[in-house]
């Protein structure tokens, strides 16, 4: 009804500086909660990116979940063997090169094969242990980021040399060699290679980085011994956020252990959980905090209007329209606190995306921000509702005042 | 005889605190249309008490109070909100006006929340009432930018805002210096006469009494005389 905004309007108004003190106080919440919300999910998603662009999405080892069950036990009904030497089985997935075709029929992204091995390496009266993974350059584009993360040379350099190499910066640096240099590769299998330097890479993650070089499948097959050895299957989806399902998919397929990125990164996947947690009991008491300074002014207020609310209802307002006229002064601070709290939000993360920063883990020169329109509905939507919650209780004390309380006491 | 607008029956307000305090107790009267009814009593006496049982702003705890023929102490707080509105008007000492609307608003303010006809029309009514009552040029002045007498026109024009069959007033004129205090008499006195409403003043000043037609005494809660006026009389006789 109109007289109540008109009378909830004249109410807030004729007390403006009170009201802006309110609606600061939500818009100082709702502002600050966007911005923590952009901040942690900006760095987050930023993270993510970057460690879902350093490895493939899935990857199909050459392993089981289990355990493989000894043949003897499948042979005997036994309690128990003793002294038994267990089956030595050859590593490497089978019948690769048919399994890949098999996975390109309907997986909607790219799959390649590769070999990852540990190698020490050594050059310079140094020894590095490293993960060695062998790759085919012209498959592997489709399926990693790493023609892209190239700072020096190209993938497709790998041909140019015979058993050539890529390392990761940090790798290189620690080894203290450049592009052209050549190192000793040994593994605890196969035979030692000298690998000539052809390139360096640079994920942005260290973990990589320090600790990974790229060579063709084929120098990783002598490197481990064996030729035609895959051990590995690549695999690049379109939609990143597939990978569990697909991966769960491959595996009941082929039976290989097939590791999502979510898989394989539950620790820091997990991290992230506490840490939204945090953020929503953080954001949720700014807007707690917020809302008590909502209370404190329709609590004022009521007060202050003790007098005005006596003649309304003494005239015959219901105390429902009294109520209702409180809980509006309480909207009106929600909503005006609510639409200046998303420009605060906005321009806070618009700041906050302008700060510099570095750390040694990864790449990232200035603080990631999201700009997701979810973060505001929320924000408001919480904002609205505590506003009102907090509107509510003293206008519902404002609406059980008695008229002839107040009347008795005036006159 | 036709119905009385207000009716008490043996009414009474009895508050029980730690001591048991008797406002009034065993009223029964009947206010008819037409009548100018004066409330009067020594202070304490509870002769505002009973304007409030009168009114339904309390509740009685003994006995009945009817306004316009219906029985109120079991209706709901709604009920009696609602009966306020279209029934009863009311004037207070203290002008109990809103302080931050204008005149025409708080005479608008009964019609908006009993909504019952148009805006504009409402507009024109409450504009047509402050100009009988002499605040043609009045009408947007907030409270504090008027005199106590206009103020008091303000609220007698907003208890009259909805047509309500009785005006209830507490002590109108209390506040008042003497040319306002005839003034606001002389409004009271018209709307009885021309409107045939019943107005109900509660007053110590035996002035104004004596220019009511019927003259109700409280004295320690309970009525203790009720009788028409010498002024009334003359008027009957002549």
């Amino acid at each position: 009804m109109n007289l109540i905004i008109d009378i909830a309007w004249t109410h807030v108004t004729a007390r403006l500086r009170q009201t802006l003190v309110g609606t600061f106080g939500v818009a100082t919440g709702i502002g600050f909660s966007v911005m923590m919300a952009g901040l942690m999910e900006g760095s987050q998603k930023d993270f993510i990116r970057q460690l879902v662009d350093s490895m493939p999405h899935i990857a199909v080892t050459d392993e089981q979940r289990q355990a493989p069950v000894q043949p003897a036990s499948i042979q005997f009904d036994t309690v128990e063997f003793r002294s038994l030497s267990t089956e030595t089985e050859r590593r490497g997935i089978k019948n690769p090169l048919a399994l890949i075709e098999a996975l390109e029929s309907w997986i909607p992204g790219a799959v390649a094969p590769s070999v990852t091995t540990k190698a020490l390496i050594h050059s310079g009266g140094r020894d590095l242990a490293v993960t060695v993974i062998g790759i085919d350059p012209k498959r592997e584009v489709h399926v990693s980021k790493l023609e892209s993360q190239m700072i020096q040379g190209e993938l497709t350099s790998l041909f140019k040399a015979s058993n050539a190499i890529i390392l990761g910066d940090g790798l290189a640096q620690k080894l203290g060699v450049t592009v052209g240099a050549t190192l000793s590769l040994a593994t605890t299998t196969g035979a030692p290679v000298l690998a000539r330097v052809v390139g360096l890479s640079h994920a942005g993650n260290r973990m990589t980085d320090d600790n990974q070089a790229v060579v063709l499948l084929k120098t990783a097959q002598i490197l481990d011994g064996r030729t035609a050895l895959i051990n590995e299957i690549r695999i690049r989806l379109d939609d990143v956020m597939a990978a569990e399902i697909i991966a769960n998919r491959v595996e009941r397929q082929i039976g290989y252990k097939s590791t999502s990125w979510q898989e394989s990164h539950q620790d820091i996947l997990s991290a992230f959980q506490i840490r939204n947690a945090i953020m929503v009991m953080v954001v949720g008491a700014i807007l707690l905090v917020a809302s008590f300074g909502t209370y404190n002014i329709i609590s004022t207020i009521t007060h202050e209007k003790t007098h005005d609310i006596a003649i309304m209802k003494s005239v015959g307002l219901r105390a429902a329209t009294v109520r209702s006229i409180f809980v509006l002064e309480a909207a009106f601070i929600g909503i005006a606190g609510t639409l200046i709290g998303w420009m605060l939000g906005y321009i806070l993360c618009f700041f906050v995306g302008m700060i510099e920063f570095r750390s040694g883990f990864t790449d990232m020169t200035h603080l990631p921000v999201l700009y997701a329109p979810k973060h505001y509905v929320i924000a408001g939507a919480v904002g609205m509702l505590s506003s009102l919650i907090a509107g509510y209780f003293p206008a519902r004390k404002a609406a059980r005042v008695q008229p002839v309380d107040i009347i008795r006491g005036a006159s | 005889m036709n119905t009385p607008l207000i009716e008490a029956r043996k009414a009474g307000r009895i508050l029980h605190g730690e001591i048991t305090t008797t406002l009034v107790t065993d009223i029964s009267l009947r206010v008819m249309p037409g009548e100018l009814v004066a409330i009067t009593g020594p202070s304490g006496s509870g002769k505002s008490s009973l304007l409030y049982l009168m009114g339904l702003l309390d509740i009685p705890t003994e006995g009945e109070v009817l306004v316009g023929g219906e029985a109120t102490r079991s209706l709901d707080e709604n009920h009696r909100a609602d009966l306020r509105l279209s029934m009863l008007g009311f004037v207070f000492q203290f002008h109990f006006l809103l302080p931050e609307f204008s005149a025409l608003d708080n005479v608008l303010l009964p019609m908006r929340a009993l909504n019952r006809m148009k805006e504009p029309l409402m507009r024109n009514r409450a504009r047509d009432l402050l100009a009988t009552l002499g605040l043609a040029d009045h009408l947007w002045k907030r409270p504090d930018q008027l005199s106590g007498g206009q103020r008091q026109r303000v609220a007698i024009a907003r208890a009259l805002a909805n047509e309500p069959s009785v005006i209830l007033a507490d002590e109108p004129t209390g506040n008042l210096d003497t040319v306002a205090s005839a003034q606001v008499v002389s409004i009271l006195r018209q709307i009885v006469d021309e409107e045939k409403k019943a107005v109900v003043i509660v007053t110590h000043d035996p002035g104004l009494a004596a220019k009511a037609d019927r003259q109700i005494q409280i004295v320690d809660g309970r009525i203790a005389s009720d009788g028409f006026t010498a002024s009334y009389r003359a008027t009957m006789a002549s």
